[in-house]
């Protein structure tokens, strides 16, 4: 019933490790100012708040001093088996056959909000009122990324635009677009961090630092074991953390789950 | 002119007898007064945005897709009834058959409205048929419903010809003749409609992997929600259909249906109930025992608190059981108590099912590090529900007034 996992040459991926973020929030504002998300009238609401990059603040539940914390920035998967693409009735996400980047076509959006309802990580988000930027704050608009009209979804692309201006640029200097080196295209998250706890480029291609951490014993993804197939995957030596990242039941080892949906 | 009758009554249909036009009107204050309230609440929500309701991030879904689904479910009456009358021909259901058309096309145009206001994008409903995503349970859903709207138009248009209004002009005579003549194959299509979007409302649903308390396996392209979706409906549908009739005999003091018909639908509905009951049962067994451990989950994790208990869950299996209990065993059907009771029992549990399946099923965090959140629907959602309600008042008491919705109403008010 539900599609298969779609594969392609290139899979654009990202490795957040959780032992090096520090949660200062930086990644989410440059996040915020790339994409011309709209700044929200009360965005202490969480649940109507754009947050396309939002950070989890985990907890291991132990008193001091056994007490132990660590934020954990959710972008959007960009699963290889998307729950939003097969369910969307308009063909207004797609999962894009240059990278696997799933793409949110505003302009087609009915503003069903069935792709929210089927993503189990909460990476997207409706427009609910018009978007409004007070004083001159539309003057610092990104012309890279087109803004957003009242009802309808958006949500991460992995600052796709970027890839499509290192794609030119490299048409421009008589390179092949195809063969760009890793630090062409980055997304905005990964290039702000401070403490670069955020990597992007090539799951598949082995030049590409992600396709080698993605290989760590102590990478995981989250609920792996639902079948999505994430494109961002997260690093911690801290079992507890990555125990975290998906639904165990009791008599189950940490990454190794008796059975899979 | 009989002045003894109301002013109204040359357009009443032979053989029945309706109050005054003085008392119909004042009567017809409580539905307009709930559309004025709707139309208000749709105004503003299509004005300023659908942050006027209590919707957010989390629940897409709230009351809105809760009432969409249950109308959905309780207008099978429609389809299911039509079959059974016209298809195979069980001669006693000709004198519902018309009314659950009616029931069925005001459900199903109310669906339209609330789905129309649902969306962000109102001016964009075409692209359902423009751009269709030929995987999406939702795209089945649009064209079937909205096929099916056009079946149940004509089954009330066909109605609305029979009025005396139009007993002087031949041509529509002879219109409304010739509908009747086509209307098996009109019960046809809207069976074979009403199955896909019933089962399609349900597979909506079902196919939502990413979502352990809603995800099923099933058959084919179908997960099994599609097919219980299909047999509450067809359970569901025709007692629906009773009961209503049965308030509007209570409100208007006549008799439209005879016991001996609302019996038989209440048996065919207890039938379906039986169906459905097992298969409901058996698919929360399998929910339970393998794919919630499949997802690393557990019975208990599903529920949380009181909006969230466990009750709820048990509520929709305990009501079904006693339901069927109420409405097969003949002896205990014949009691009036016992058989209403079973009929609001099973609407009860199948627009419980609705609800669970789409607010429960939000508010439970998938994310082991994540939180429930809760939803309660704020006024301009009401307003919908105010404004169907309003609406099918409204024309329920317009069509009863004006055509031969009942035929048998004459023969059983004979004084």
């Amino acid at each position: 019933m539900a599609g298969e996992i779609k594969e392609f040459e290139r899979k654009w991926g990202m490795v957040i490790d959780l032992d090096k973020c520090t949660g200062c929030g930086a990644c989410v504002m440059s996040c915020q100012a790339e994409n011309n998300v709209a700044p929200q009238d009360d965005a202490t609401n969480k649940l109507r708040a754009h947050t396309w990059l939002f950070i989890y603040r985990l907890s291991n539940g132990k008193q001091y001093p056994e007490h132990s914390t660590v934020y954990l920035p959710r972008p959007c998967m960009q699963c290889g088996k998307p729950t939003c693409v097969e369910v969307c009735p308009v063909i207004a996400t797609e999962k894009g056959e240059d990278g696997g980047i799933v793409s949110q076509v505003t302009p087609r959006c009915i503003g069903c909000r069935y792709c929210m309802a089927s993503c189990p990580y909460h990476a997207r988000y409706f427009n609910w009122f018009d978007p409004h930027w007070p004083g001159d704050l539309a003057e610092a608009l990104s012309p890279d990324v087109s803004t957003r009209p009242r009802g309808v979804v958006e949500k991460c692309t992995f600052c796709h635009h970027r890839w499509m201006l290192a794609k030119d640029k490299a048409i421009a200097n008589n390179e092949d677009p195809l063969a760009i080196a890793e630090s062409e295209y980055q997304t905005s998250c990964a290039e702000t961090c401070p403490n670069g706890a955020i990597y992007f480029g090539d799951l598949k291609n082995p030049d590409h630092k992600v396709h080698q951490l993605s290989q760590s014993p102590f990478a995981f993804r989250l609920l792996e074991r639902l079948g999505t197939e994430p494109q961002v995957y997260y690093l911690s030596k801290r079992e507890w953390v990555r125990r975290l990242g998906d639904n165990y039941l009791d008599d189950e080892k940490t990454g190794q789950p008796l059975r899979k949906l | 002119m009989d002045y003894s009758k109301p002013l109204d009554a040359a357009l009443f249909p032979k053989g029945c007898e309706r109050c005054s036009l003085t008392k119909f009107s004042m009567w017809m204050c409580v539905p307009i007064w709930h559309l004025i309230f709707g139309t208000v609440a749709a105004l503003v929500v299509f004005g300023g945005g659908l942050g006027y309701t209590a919707l957010d991030n989390r629940f897409g879904f709230g009351l809105w897709i809760t009432l969409d689904l249950a109308i959905i479910a309780l207008g099978a009456g429609a389809f299911f009834t039509g079959l059974l009358r016209y298809i195979l021909n069980i001669e006693e259901l000709k004198s519902v058959v018309n009314f659950t058309a009616l029931l069925g096309f005001l459900c199903y145009t109310s669906a339209m409205v609330i789905l129309v206001l649902d969306i962000g994008q109102p001016l964009r409903s075409w692209f359902g048929y423009w751009y269709p995503n030929s995987h999406s349970m939702l795209t089945e859903v649009i064209f079937c419903i909205s096929c099916y709207c056009i079946v149940l138009t004509i089954e009330y248009v066909s109605l609305i010809l029979d009025s005396d209004a139009f007993s002087g002009n031949k041509y529509i005579q002879h219109l409304a003749h010739n509908f009747h003549v086509y209307m098996p194959l009109f019960a046809g299509i809207g069976a074979f409609l009403s199955t896909f979007h019933q089962g399609s409302l349900g597979g909506m649903y079902g196919v939502l992997f990413g979502r352990p308390y809603l995800f099923r396996e099933g058959f084919f392209v179908w997960p099994w929600t599609f097919f219980l979706y299909l047999l509450s409906a067809v359970s569901a549908g025709p007692m629906f259909s009773v009961i209503v009739i049965t308030i509007m005999e209570k409100f208007t003091g006549r008799k439209f249906v005879s016991w001996k018909v609302k019996q038989l639908m209440g048996k065919i509905g207890g039938t379906m109930l039986v169906v459905y009951t097992i298969a409901k049962c058996l698919d929360s067994y399998v929910w339970i025992h393998d794919l919630l451990p499949r997802a690393g989950n557990t019975f208990d994790e599903m529920f949380f608190g009181f909006i969230y208990s466990e009750i709820w869950f048990w509520t929709e299996h305990i009501t079904l059981i006693v339901a069927i209990l109420f409405l097969v065993i003949p002896r205990i059907r014949r009691i009036p108590f016992f058989f209403y009771t079973g009929l609001l029992l099973t609407c009860y549990s199948v627009v419980l099912n609705r609800y669970l399946m789409t607010v429960q099923a939000l508010g439970i965090p998938v994310l082991p590090f994540e939180n429930w959140t809760y939803y309660w629907p704020n006024w301009s959602e009401w307003g919908a529900f105010a404004f169907i309600f309003g609406y099918s008042v409204l024309s329920l008491s317009l069509t009863y007034r004006y055509t031969p919705v009942f035929p048998e109403e004459p023969e059983l008010n004979k004084k």
